[in-house]
């Protein structure tokens, strides 16, 4: 559907990406029809992400403030992310002990406004700094496929690679691991971008992978095998420590 | 083509009603549309129509920078329409002047106009129109151009924003004026129509015409809207093609 294009509405009231004005109901947005009685709505095609309760997403801290972080979330507005939410004890006005501009986390959508506020949490399991991998972007709307039916997509790719990943229905995907498996998850993300509509898609991600390499299933190589995304990560950030504050060198300073 | 001092007049209607470019009077330049062409913006469009080439590119809804402009209840709808010094002929000055500034203005707020910003409270939804290459009705192109970008960025509106200009040349009411009917015709009309309603939310006028002719002017340019509607359509839907499964 596109912005203007009447419903055939059936009795059914306008959900999210509708409006109804004399009687009918047209949708608002790009996007396709679904009814979910007693509701009819347009779900996006594109567009910004749109936070929902109990997401996980990647942030990007945007700002550090006495008591809280913002975030980039890739949603409309910048979400603040209070000290509390964190697992660590802070001080007021010690934030940036832990989290700088510039830094990436996992986090949870905890709360949202009528006025379009963004509450979110980093307290867990999973959740935390993410140190290290890289991030693709790509659509929201596509994040339902590369995690698949009850998780599917997903499994397959990280069994299949080898490679860290945690997928934030924001449209941010972190992935780490050795450079191979980094390409290959590459691979696969633009597969799933790029026809992700098509059917057989976790077959054809499969073959994708096999032909290029990746080390099919099972447990992977002789060396030890990779933890399960984050479950190493949820205490085991620790504060950042201030650059040379007891003789440590701080390994994240050389990125300032 | 027109140097400076070349002022004389050219034919702009042929005795048998066709216009400079064999055009009936009725008649649009080709259109072509195309949504999604740029990757760095949340949505984006390409317009060619006749010798215009338009490139419009939205942003957001986003934090509002400066803060002070935003406002508590809906998102600002902020536009920037601007020709490239290299879109005339005669190289243009770059940068904001004061046609470019209204321009922008009032395609902004025509698109506040058809845009639900209510769902974005303090964002602003910011949409840059550039001009790469001009030959009459850039405004109207630049709106096109925007309304699929816009509808590419995911913004919920009322409607695509189809607009087209109807001028008067020779004395005849003619739809969608090239630049030499524009330069030397006595009237020009832009206008964009939210096709949903029927309501006209960009309206304006250079030069004269009479009630009749205004009147006319209206159906004729209403109704070139509806087939450029048709054209920003099949534009997202080519772009969109495949996405458009019904969800079980």
């Amino acid at each position: 559907m596109l912005p203007g294009e009447e419903l055939p509405a059936r009795g059914l009231r306008p959900g999210t990406g509708t409006y109804r004005t004399q009687g009918k109901v047209y949708a608002s947005i790009l996007g396709f029809v679904q009814e979910r009685p007693p509701f009819v709505q347009v779900v996006p095609l594109s567009g910004r992400y749109i936070p929902k309760p109990h997401d996980t997403i990647v942030g990007y801290v945007a700002d550090v403030q006495t008591t809280f972080w913002l975030l980039d979330i890739g949603a409309p507005r910048w979400a603040p992310l209070h000290m509390t939410g964190t697992p660590w004890k802070i001080d007021v006005g010690e934030c940036d002990r832990y989290l700088r501009v510039g830094d990436t986390v996992l986090v949870t959508v905890e709360s949202l406004d009528p006025t379009g506020r963004i509450g979110v949490s980093m307290l867990g399991e999973g959740l935390g700094r993410l140190d290290g991998g890289t991030i693709v972007t790509i659509s929201p709307a596509k994040i339902p496929r590369v995690i698949g039916r009850k998780g599917s997509m997903i499994e397959s790719i990280t069994r299949l690679t080898g490679a860290r990943v945690a997928v934030g229905q924001n449209g941010r995907i972190w992935i780490d691991g050795p450079p191979e498996a980094l390409v290959q998850v590459r691979q696969a993300l633009a597969m799933i971008e790029g026809s992700g509509h098509r059917p057989g898609l976790t077959e054809r991600v499969q073959d994708l992978l096999h032909a290029s390499g990746a080390r099919g299933p099972g447990p992977a190589s002789p060396d030890e095998p990779l933890p399960p995304p984050h479950l190493d990560r949820v205490d085991a950030s620790p504060p950042r420590e201030e650059p040379g504050a007891d003789g440590e060198p701080d390994p994240a300073a050389d990125d300032f | 083509m027109g140097s400076v001092g070349a002022k004389e007049v050219p034919v702009l209607l042929s005795p048998e009603g066709l216009r400079i470019d064999g055009r009936k009077l009725d008649e649009l330049r080709s259109i072509r549309i195309v949504a999604g062409a740029l990757h760095q913006a949340d949505g984006s469009a390409f317009v060619e129509w006749g010798a215009n080439k338009v490139m419009a590119a939205v942003y957001g809804p986003r934090e509002v920078h400066p803060r002070h402009l935003q406002q508590n209840n809906k998102a600002i709808v902020q536009c920037r329409y601007n020709m490239a010094a290299f879109s005339v002929d005669e190289r243009k000055r770059p940068g904001l002047d004061r046609r470019s500034q209204e321009i922008s203005k009032v395609i902004a707020e025509a698109f506040e106009s058809v845009i639900f910003a209510e769902e974005f409270p303090r964002t602003s939804i910011d949409v840059y129109i550039e001009v790469l290459q001009a030959n009459a009705g850039t405004r109207c192109a630049g709106i096109v151009a925007a309304s699929v970008a816009l509808a590419d960025a995911g913004i919920p509106m009322v409607d695509l924003l189809p607009a087209v200009a109807v001028g008067k040349v020779s004395g005849a009411i003619a739809l969608d004026l090239k630049k030499e009917e524009d330069n030397f015709g006595e009237a020009d009309l832009p206008m964009a129509l939210v096709p949903q309603s029927g309501r006209l939310v960009l309206l304006q006028m250079e030069g004269h015409m009479t009630r009749d002719e205004l009147a006319k002017a209206l159906d004729l340019g209403v109704s070139g809207c509806r087939s450029i509607y048709e054209k920003m359509k099949q534009a997202l839907r080519d772009r969109y093609a495949g996405g458009t499964e019904v969800a079980a």
